[in-house]
């Protein structure tokens, strides 16, 4: 036997009592990282992308497209490499199933996006034909899509001159993302913008969005106010934005869902401090002649008050871990069973923050017990007061 | 005369109850030679249970002096103290409080996770101090699984684990059935007459006292007339 | 065997307070359930409450064909006039039919308090039968737009989540400056928007067509006059949906994905809830085994001893789910707070605690106080005499 499984022999005097609390901890942390993840998708934007792009559109909304021969004047800004530009399609596959699809220039497209990566020939055919389409890896595994093929594809916006709003695109290539982040990306369909503009019905040389490629050494900020500073007060006044702004300001919109996920596990937690508190100050209470007789035997105070510390951390620790395991497990599942599109994703920081979460949390659970046990005095104990 | 193992100088404790306070001990004044089995009687209240608890370092005096194997423990701050008990002293209490989440071993093992030891050697010295008491074959049983008189045996061997000088018993006997409480009784003085080791019981019991070499009476607080055996 | 119940019952009760630290795990375990399940769906029925009383079911919406949203649709000068000659569609008593182009265009306004979280907002551009058609629509503060100037009205929802737009001030979009003349109220979505007189509108941000044409209908029977009319004339494309479905339909996202959320989030909190329950039902009977074994060898039965334990939980749980509404109450009953709408703009809407959901909170709160108290009660009730009395 060691201190470490006396400690542990503790725990399991009452095995109900034991059980029961780690369970509530479990689904405590099972919550905390299923929240925690479905925050970070709100944020996700800020983590993911690189500093070197910009975001420009109308600044009133994106929902408004800019004329396409903005794209000179903003490639003869200094410290801007490359422009490139995208036109949301609104795509629908099969009957009702949303496809993120955009119409992009292709080559324009690839330079402002190296992380695509797709073979050569691939891009040159996406450019060189006018049906054309690529998919993101993830869509093409997912509805069995192959280099090819005709895909039809609806727009749930713009018909074509015809009226029909059925579209079908040649499926020519098929792109990954450079890293893992990247390859979560892959949930899009890009079409030939000169066809787009050409065949539907509404919208003629105009684009949602301007990707602004900046050039090595260039300065965003002065960049951003050149490019904002050049339409003002014109028809198609324009917001510029670093991309990962871009991404974080569209998501705010939808509402403060960190404040959400914070009410919610400030009451989880408050319960189960409660819940756990209750649980160490009980087995204490119980425990007092033992804990008398450990002092007798010779452990000093200080120990006696480590010992009940370290059950209040195992506890913790046992309930928080596999809470954890099964957040992430779960989020995984979830991944799956959306093909992708939810990313409920229980990263390495969320493990760090909930490590700490129960750390702290055996600590406030533990301390006054722990100080009680420290606090009592061996003939008092022994005698019964 | 042989060393003395005990000393006392007149040594007081007061406690205080509520706004009261109660003097249990009245100046009182000991010497426990090595060697010596002392069984200390008097009626309820007399402060018995208060001396012995100052023989072994579970409580201080409120003044006077006692000296322990030579080393004075009155003034010893409560984190020597408990150093002190580990290395000097072992108890045997009238309820057996042993662990129960532990086994025997387990239990007669816990003093010496104060000590440095490796694992091997604490099993040894586990198994001889099992082997002492005569319960080397209930080693893996759990209090509950034991009879009151071999509770007591198990919380015998581990006062007895760390090879203290001293071992202070309250009432060891007190809960058990005639024929028990004999048998260990007769295990204490093995220990005292065999092993040297110095035994101070608190008892209420006559018969008990039989065992031990001398019996000291207390009442209110101070000795009477000590009455060799 | 009701009077032996009723009395085990009360000695239970009354010893609560001597047991109040695990009982009091219980009553706040189960107020953070049902408060957080509460103020959830209260967000749910707020949003839907909010835009299902926007829509009226003797109005309808004339888009283009095929588009969900009006920001998705757009018709030009000679659709929108024909749109109003159609069958079903309502005349007013001048002579004139009850319909009113309107087109939207998306404006930015900063949130309240923020100097960077700019949001969108739906700017309206109607005509006069605009507000007939929304009898609901009240001017409370300053005054309707004067047609032919750069003048806005603001919804109060407005008013209250987003800055710039009180009374008197002066917004700025694509180049042009618009003064706020009036404030309105009306109960419904309608209040998260900023309206101006469409032609203004039209030639300020050089757009010739519309985004919809609002009818109302004749009858009960109007829709379908109005529907036939317009889906079987060759020179129109053009979906007609009553007002009310066009609401309640953009509802059907939100209320998903909160329902999901809700329902995740309330059946792990619930379960914790049963798990603590359990623990501290347990801990109750434990503590109580002699008192219990008393009555037993006195002569109480088993069945009053476990219906006892059961009331003593059902008690704590109602409790505890009384406390979760009465928080969810006070702190979200009309809170404001927008989120985005169909058309990428703001829809400002209020939390609703209804009793209903009151009523669905404190069912949770009594069945999740059964399962933790049933185990227990039974255990209470099978404990063997003899090993109750030993604890004496």
């Amino acid at each position: 036997m060691t201190k470490t499984g006396f400690v542990v022999a503790n725990l399991f005097r009452k095995k109900t009592r034991t059980i029961l609390t780690i369970l509530s901890v479990i689904m405590a942390f099972l919550l905390f990282g299923l929240l925690q993840s479905l925050n970070s998708i709100f944020n996700a934007g800020a983590d993911f992308v690189g500093a070197t792009r910009l975001m420009t559109q109308a600044r009133v909304s994106f929902t408004q497209p800019l004329p396409i021969g903005i794209v000179p004047k903003l490639e003869a800004v200094p410290g801007v490499a490359r422009v490139g530009y995208s036109q949301w399609f609104g795509g629908i596959w099969q009957e009702n199933t949303q496809v993120f699809t955009f119409a992009v220039d292709p080559l324009r497209y690839h330079d402002v996006y190296p992380e695509w990566v797709m073979p050569e020939e691939q891009w040159k055919a996406f450019a060189g034909t006018r049906t054309a389409m690529i998919a993101g890896k993830m869509l093409a595994d997912q509805y069995g899509w192959k280099v090819g093929q005709k895909i039809p594809l609806s727009s749930n916006i713009f018909p074509q001159k015809n009226g029909s709003k059925a579209w079908a695109f040649d499926l020519v290539g098929v792109f990954d993302g450079k890293d893992e982040s990247w390859k979560k990306r892959t949930n899009q369909v890009l079409i030939n913008y000169d066809y787009f503009s050409e065949a539907n019905q509404f919208v003629k040389d105009r684009a949602n969005f301007f990707i602004v490629k900046l050039g090595a050494g260039a300065d965003a900020a002065a960049v951003t106010k050149a490019i904002d500073g050049m339409f003002e007060n014109s028809p198609d006044e324009t917001k510029t934005q670093t991309e990962k702004d871009f991404n974080l300001s569209f998501v705010k919109q939808i509402g403060d869902i960190g404040l959400i996920v914070r009410w919610i596990l400030f009451a989880v937690f408050f319960t189960l401090l409660l819940v756990v508190g209750n649980t160490m100050a009980q087995s204490v209470r119980e425990r007092v002649p033992e804990l008398a007789v450990l002092k007798t035997l010779g452990f000093s105070d200080g120990s006696v008050l480590g010992f009940v510390l370290a059950e209040a951390v195992a506890l913790c620790l046992v309930g928080g871990v596999i809470g954890l395991t099964l957040a992430t497990l779960l989020g995984a599942m979830v991944e799956k069973g959306t093909g992708g599109q939810f990313q409920l994703n229980v990263n390495g920081l969320i493990w760090a923050i909930g490590i700490a979460t129960i750390l702290i949390m055996s600590v406030a659970v533990g301390l006054l017990p722990a100080l009680r046990a420290r606090r009592l005095k061996i003939v008092d104990a022994l005698a019964g007061r | 005369m042989s060393e003395s193992m005990v000393q006392i100088r007149s040594v007081t404790k007061t406690y205080e109850r509520g706004k009261q306070k109660v003097e249990v001990l009245h100046g009182l004044s000991l010497d426990i030679p090595k060697g010596d089995f002392v069984a200390l009687m008097g009626p309820s209240g007399s402060g018995k249970t208060t001396l012995l608890n100052l023989i072994g370092g579970l409580d201080q005096p409120t003044s006077g002096e006692i000296s322990v194997g030579g080393s004075r423990i009155d003034q010893l701050s409560s984190g020597k103290l408990a150093n002190w008990r580990a290395h000097n002293v072992g108890f045997v209490f009238q309820f057996y409080n042993l662990m129960p989440v532990l086994t025997a071993e387990a239990n007669v093992e816990l003093p010496l996770l104060l000590t440095r030891l490796p694992a091997a050697q604490r099993k040894k010295n586990v198994a001889v101090a099992l082997q002492v008491v005569g319960l080397a074959d209930r080693a893996r049983h759990k209090p509950k699984e034991l009879s009151g008189g071999q509770e007591q045996r198990v919380a015998i061997a581990r006062a007895l684990v760390s090879d203290p000088q001293l071992l202070v018993c309250d009432e060891p006997t007190g809960d058990l059935d005639r024929k028990t409480a004999d048998e260990i009784l007769g295990l204490l003085q093995v220990l005292n007459r065999e092993h040297g080791k110095t035994i101070v019981m608190v008892t209420h019991d006559p018969k008990a006292a039989e065992f031990a070499r001398r019996t000291l009476h207390l009442e209110k607080g101070q000795l009477l007339e000590q009455v060799a055996a | 065997m009701l009077s032996q119940t009723i009395a085990v019952t009360g000695i239970n009760v009354k010893s609560i307070p001597e047991r109040w630290a695990p009982s009091l795990v219980i009553v706040i375990g189960l107020a953070g359930v049902v408060a957080v399940f509460t103020a959830l769906l209260a967000m749910a029925t707020g949003f839907e409450s909010t835009l299902k009383a926007t829509g009226r079911t003797d109005v309808a919406i004339v888009m283009r064909g095929g588009s969900d949203a009006e920001l998705n649709s757009g018709l030009d000068r000679t659709s929108s006039d024909l749109i109003k000659q159609a069958k079903g569609v309502r005349v007013a008593a001048n002579g004139k039919p009850m319909a009113s182009t309107e087109m939207i265009v998306i404006a930015e306004l900063l949130r309240a308090g923020s100097t960077k979280d700019a949001s969108n907002i739906t700017l309206r551009g109607v005509e006069p039968e605009g507000f007939a058609l929304r009898p609901q629509l009240k001017i409370v503060e300053g005054r309707t737009f004067t047609p032919g100037l750069r003048e806005l009205i603001v919804g109060r929802g407005v008013t209250r989540q987003f800055a710039g737009a009180a009374l008197g001030n002066v917004l700025r979009m694509r180049g042009s400056d618009w003064t706020v003349v009036g404030v309105f109220e009306s109960g419904d979505a309608n209040e998260s928007e900023l309206w101006t007189d469409i032609s203004v509108a039209q030639t300020t941000f050089g757009r010739a067509g519309a985004s919809s044409v609002r009818i109302g209908l004749d009858g009960p029977d109007g829709l379908d006059k109005a529907r036939v009319s317009l889906t079987g004339d060759p020179r129109l494309t053009v979906d007609v949906i009553r007002e009310q479905d066009y609401f309640s339909g953009q509802t059907k996202q939100f209320r998903k994905t909160i329902g999901v959320l809700a329902g995740v989030v309330t059946i792990i909190m619930a379960l914790g809830a049963v798990f603590a329950a359990l623990n501290s039902m347990y801990a109750a009977v434990a503590t109580r085994s002699k008192e219990i074994a008393t009555l037993r060898a006195i002569g109480f039965g088993g069945l009053p001893v476990l219906l006892s334990v059961m009331i003593e939980a059902l008690l704590l749980a109602l409790a505890g789910g009384l406390l979760g509404a009465i928080i969810a109450y006070v702190l979200f009953n009309n809170l404001s707070v927008s989120t985005l709408g169909q058309n990428f703009t703001q829809v400002v809407f209020n939390f609703r605690v209804t009793p209903e959901l009151v009523a669905r909170g404190l069912i949770i709160s009594i069945v999740i106080g059964m399962i933790g108290g049933l185990l227990p009660a039974i255990r209470a009730a099978r404990l063997p005499v003899t090993t109750g009395l030993r604890e004496l």
